[in-house]
């Protein structure tokens, strides 16, 4: 069983504001992820690379096909899951990171970075550490970590929510451009840890423009074009 | 002049029945408040219309009644309601607590224990010990209904976080047979303990708001608390400078402008009593041991 | 870290209607609630949102339909064919209900301290010292400083007023809260701290919540699942995020365009 298996995966959205206008995105969506695998989506913007992630993850509604995501011996198709699957199976076995960090007011970044291991049971002591460690790794200075990050930057912002993306070590892994506009150190971190997790079994979908992060990390690509529904 | 023909005790029949009834549902249901088609009195509300009624329902042509107003059988409420009752029912009436068979009380229990021969009724202005808290009385009936009195503690908790002890010193409340949660009627919480396994029949009549209530004779009565705030029964550390009394409840009295005052009984017969039975402010130790004890029962007892 | 009997729902909601008389109120309304779940139920007002609540948390009677509930014994529980006390019982243990209108929640004449006590003193709590120290535990734990334990909550501000309700429900540890409007008629600064605190009480002590908000803004932050009410009927349920971000329904996408972008 492929940790990640999608099979003839479709996405319609219909834009019931603009008079009931159909706007297919996706069509027939297939390919296989085996642990320690990273697969990258590529193909130009707006051919719906990021709604795949989205699909993946449950952000979307999948229309048709289905979405089996393998851990711990257990099989879910988040095609069809309740809520409660999906949600049990995102804090269990599944990452998403995107450059973009949700703020929660008054919540500390170190609080923030540690929060997904919390809620997997990690106790808050050991969570607070390792996210520590995962913040000086990506050189957020230490006066930070305390704050709530909704003033930082957007480097920082970004920094921060990739430490608490990539923290726990989940069995799938999607990124979603996680390296746009960092610089060539933190670029090497983010490469290190995909690599890591890819030794630790993990099976990684990922968007990456920068080809030479892609070429670091990705096993197999998968063009998205293939898929896409010409407008 | 041609005196009105009252009917005994100026109610009519019909209408002592009605709260005869009350009074027996009352004291089958220890401590509910039993609603009744509260009269007008000629006399105004706070006036204690709801004690007459029920003493008005209750009284024969053998009874005898007193009428004490905070412990005082001459106070006007007490002399008007005595008056009262000798002119519609022409009973014996008395000051003497052991002689009464029916006796009226306005915020106080009398400090001569009472026997089962003996009905005290309370003139009540306020029944619902819930209502300070929860003005709603559709609430306050449910939670009757259902027991559920923590609010009556979180009156107390109030006193104590307020005070740093339970300050409540009148109408303090008390929960009749494991019961109903029940206002004792604005007694000094000293009396509570006196509603515990009383041989009187004590009954409560509330008139503006149109409630009777009861404790039947020896049942048990408990004056809420906390584990670490027990109840207490307050009086002046003081004995009666008439008296000698170091047991009964005092009445602070301020004797001149210059702030002089003493404490002296607040029951008047008790004090009375004790001083026809020779004890006095300098006597207050038990020079005569049979004397203070006796004072209440032994005359009124079946031979 | 897995919890027992998190397989079994905590409340069954089965096609839940009510009518007053002719006028629908809410039509047949089903849905299950896990532990730990929080639930956002949105809409405008008329939606049926607020009928809703007041089913489920069995302040009015269904018209048909009914709400099972797992009580602590593991055992469920029909809460209409339960007796009054029990239901009564249950509200104010295993239940929290947090009124849009503090006044309503609140017991306006009584000390802080007094409003959180009052559940633990309901359950047979009688010592005083023990029932403080828990109150001024769950003032601190939603930020009202210590030295407010004995002032009314006419002299706290809305906030506050708010926040000490919140104590007041969660001071016996319950497993499911309703919340109708938490945060509604609040300063939006207050708000803010309003809603993290919620999410991480709510998080900390892996409390199921209702919550019924108009504000799309609430219902992601606090909420794991949506219902999307109008004209008393679920027109769309599902993931928080997955309703919010793929709206099916015309009305659902109207509400979703109408937020302005912040």
């Amino acid at each position: 069983m492929p940790a990640l298996e999608l099979s003839d995966v479709s996405k319609t959205f219909t834009m019931h504001l603009q008079g009931g206008l159909r706007l297919p995105v996706l069509r027939d969506v297939s390919f296989v992820a085996e642990r320690g695998q990273c697969i990258a989506l590529t193909g130009p913007s707006g051919a719906g690379k990021s709604s795949i992630l989205k699909l993946i993850f449950g952000n979307y509604k999948c229309d048709a096909g289905r979405i089996l995501v393998s851990a711990d011996d257990k099989t879910v198709d988040i095609a069809n899951a309740s809520p409660r699957a999906i949600l049990a199976v995102r804090q269990r076995a599944l990452g998403y990171v995107t450059q973009f960090l949700r703020a929660v007011p008054r919540v500390s970044a170190l609080d923030i970075v540690a929060e997904p291991l919390i809620v997997k049971g990690v106790a808050r002591d050991d969570a607070t550490a390792r996210a520590a460690m995962m913040l000086r790794r990506f050189n957020v200075p230490e006066r930070l970590w305390s704050l709530p990050p909704a003033t930082f930057s957007g480097g920082e912002q970004q920094r921060i929510n990739l430490a608490r993306g990539l923290l726990p070590k989940h069995p799938i892994l999607l990124l979603d451009e996680p390296t746009a506009s960092l610089d060539a150190h933190n670029r090497a971190v983010v490469v290190d840890i995909v690599r890591e997790r890819k030794r630790q079994g993990a099976a990684i979908v990922a968007i990456v423009h920068d080809d030479a992060v892609r070429e670091a990390v990705a096993d197999i690509s998968v063009d998205v074009m293939h898929f896409a529904i010409a407008a | 002049m041609t005196a009105p023909a009252y009917n005994f005790a100026y109610l009519d029949e019909q209408t002592k029945r009605m709260i005869r009834r009350a009074i027996l549902k009352a004291i089958a249901i220890p401590g509910y408040q039993v609603p009744f088609a509260s009269r007008e009195m000629p006399m105004p509300y706070g006036w204690g219309t709801g004690g007459v009624q029920v003493t008005a329902s209750i009284l024969g042509p053998d009874d005898t009644l007193k009428v004490i107003d905070q412990g005082s059988d001459d106070t006007t409420n007490a002399v008007s309601i005595r008056k009262f009752f000798t002119k519609t029912a022409n009973v014996r009436t008395t000051t003497a607590t052991i002689e009464a068979t029916v006796i009226q009380t306005r915020h106080r229990v009398p400090e001569t224990p009472l026997s089962e021969e003996q009905v005290l009724v309370y003139q009540v202005p306020i029944p619902e010990p819930l209502r300070f808290l929860e003005p709603r009385e559709t609430e306050t009936r449910r939670m009757h209904a259902l027991s559920e009195y923590g609010l009556m503690h979180v009156k107390l908790y109030e006193d104590i976080a307020r005070h740093g002890h339970i300050a409540t010193a009148y109408a303090y409340p008390v929960q009749v047979d494991d019961r109903y949660v029940m206002d004792p009627s604005p007694i000094p919480k000293f009396d509570n303990p006196k509603l515990d396994d009383c041989p009187a029949l004590q009954l409560f009549g509330a008139g503006r708001e149109k409630r009777i209530y009861a404790i039947p004779p020896y049942t048990r009565v408990v004056s809420l608390d906390f584990e670490d705030h027990p109840f207490e029964a307050y009086r002046h550390d003081a004995a009666c400078e008439l008296c000698g009394a170091s047991d009964s409840f005092l009445d602070e009295v301020i004797t001149d402008d210059d702030g002089n005052r003493m404490f002296v009984c607040s029951d008047t017969d008790y004090c009375e009593q004790r001083r026809a039975l020779g004890h006095g402010p300098y006597n207050a130790a038990p020079a005569d041991p049979q004397g203070s004890s006796h004072t209440g029962a032994s005359p009124t007892e079946p031979a | 870290m897995t919890t027992p009997d998190t397989d079994t729902p905590l409340l069954i909601a089965k096609g839940l209607t009510k009518y007053y008389g002719r006028q629908l109120g809410c039509r047949d309304a089903s849905f299950e609630l896990y532990e730990g779940e929080v639930m956002a139920v949105v809409g405008e007002s008329g939606s049926g949102k607020s009928t809703l609540l007041q089913l489920l948390s069995t302040q009015i009677e269904p018209s048909s339909g009914s709400v099972t509930y797992r009580m602590r014994d593991g055992s469920l529980a029909d809460l209409w064919r339960m007796s009054e006390p029990a239901r009564r019982f249950l509200l104010r243990t295993d239940w929290g209900y947090v009124h849009q209108d503090p006044q309503l929640g609140l017991r306006m004449g009584v000390s802080a301290g007094g409003n959180v006590g009052e559940r633990l003193m309901a359950v047979g709590a009688r010592n005083y010292q023990d029932i403080r120290a828990t109150a001024t535990d769950w003032l601190g734990r939603v930020e009202i400083p210590h030295d407010r334990i004995d002032d009314t909550p006419r002299s706290y501000s809305g906030g506050m007023r708010q926040r000490l309700q919140i104590a007041r429900n969660l001071v016996t540890a319950p497993r499911l809260i309703f919340m109708d409007e938490p945060t509604g008629g609040l300063d939006v600064s207050v708000q803010a701290r309003l809603l993290d605190l919620l999410r991480r009480i709510v998080a900390e002590m892996r409390i199921a919540a209702i919550v019924v908000t108009h504000d799309l803004a609430v219902a992601r932050l606090l909420s794991n699942r949506i219902m999307v009410m109008k004209g008393g009927e679920v027109i769309e349920a599902g993931l928080t995020d997955q309703v919010l971000d793929d709206p099916h329904q015309p009305y659902t996408q109207l509400l979703v365009s109408s937020i302005l972008p912040a």
